[in-house]
């Protein structure tokens, strides 16, 4: 690690603005979170931006690092800093409300568009479901269930930039391990929402929000078993009924 | 219908056409492999496929199997494009009755000679 000081551009407005310079010295094992947090409590209380767990469990501190959507918490600055330079922008595809945050109502709003919530039909007075962890189901679920919602691979996705209706790769991996899960109860109102061109259909199987996934997550993946399952079930009906 | 399942049964069709297309390609090129070996001639690849039911029904196949497939495609392609503009289904079915009408008279043409 060099001693010489970090110079940090970091995105300063809303939608409209500019990248502010600020120079922040290095420490040892600095995260970018730690630089965002340097300058508003030390330069620029004006700074706004969005934190809160600080070790990668709430999603809540993602933005754009050097022009890759990451979680500042999580990342190093001595893992990507280029020269002594380091670019920090809000995540992409979401209106930015001020400086580094960003509104993600629209990112949520998604999630229940795809109908990425649970229902089951099962009282207090049932007993337990029981599900095999080693079964199909349960597999494919487990595979995407880590998801925080941290908007990192919206904000990586180049559909979402070019369909803005499309529900992205976030809610479509809900989507799919709910679609797998065996207690759910409305498999077909979830797959009606999910297919066709604002959903899972739309995905160019790029891999952009794979790569990004900060848990390594494969929502590309996901996105691949909600098309097949989908357009079966219209074509050919599923066990829960035709489309 | 609801336009996702509308869409959700194109992308179906794509993807069956495209494994149809896939063989087709396939047997397609080993014939070429195997028509070249004596020269690349009209007259010879007519002597072979004139009056040939079997290579009237393989081509047809394969016309049909681009006529599903490359329509669906390039209505995606410009509904992304131009999402705005309306041009993706009108083109789409041009680009389609197209690659019906000219490669069925294509197979028609090759089978009867010119006959018709």
């Amino acid at each position: 690690m060099s001693n010489t000081n970090l110079k940090v551009k970091v995105w300063r407005g809303a939608q409209e603005g500019e990248f502010v310079e600020y120079l922040v010295p290095r420490t040892p094992n600095q995260t970018v979170l730690d630089v965002v947090t340097h300058i508003q409590r030390k330069m620029d209380p004006t700074l706004s931006y969005r934190f809160a767990c600080r070790v990668g469990m709430c999603g809540s501190c993602a933005m754009t690092v050097n022009g890759v959507a990451r979680w500042t918490c999580r990342t190093h600055v001595s893992k990507i800093v280029e020269g002594d330079s380091l670019e920090i922008a809000p995540l992409n595809n979401l209106p930015v409300i001020k400086d580094l945050a960003t509104d993600m109502r629209e990112f949520f709003n998604k999630w229940k568009g795809a109908v990425g919530f649970f229902k089951g039909d099962k009282t207090r007075y049932d007993d337990f479901t029981k599900v095999q962890p080693n079964s199909e189901e349960r597999q494919l679920a487990d595979a995407g269930i880590e998801c925080i919602g941290c908007g990192v691979c919206y904000a990586s996705c180049e559909v979402v930039q070019s369909r803005p209706n499309y529900l992205g790769p976030a809610a479509l991996n809900r989507a799919w391990t709910l679609a797998n899960d065996v207690r759910d109860v409305q498999q077909l109102e979830r797959m009606t929402a999910v297919a066709g061109d604002a959903g899972c259909h739309a995905c160019h199987s790029q891999g952009s929000c794979t790569e990004a996934c900060p848990k390594s997550i494969a929502p590309t993946a996901s996105i691949a078993g909600l098309k097949k399952l989908v357009a079966r079930a219209a074509v050919r009906g599923s066990r829960w009924g035709k489309l | 219908m609801n336009q996702g399942v509308l869409q959700a049964k194109l992308w179906y069709a794509q993807r069956i056409s495209a494994m149809v297309l896939g063989i087709c390609v396939a047997v397609h090129l080993v014939i070429i492999f195997y028509a070249i070996r004596g020269g690349l001639s009209a007259q010879e690849i007519l002597g072979r496929t004139q009056g040939n039911l079997l290579f009237a029904v393989f081509y047809e196949i394969f016309v049909l199997a681009c006529f599903v497939h490359a329509p669906i495609g390039m209505a995606n392609i410009l509904q992304e494009t131009f999402p705005k503009s309306g041009v993706a289904k009108p083109i789409a079915w041009i680009l389609a009755l197209l690659i019906l009408i000219l490669g069925t008279t294509a197979v028609i043409g090759v089978f009867t000679g010119g006959q018709i």
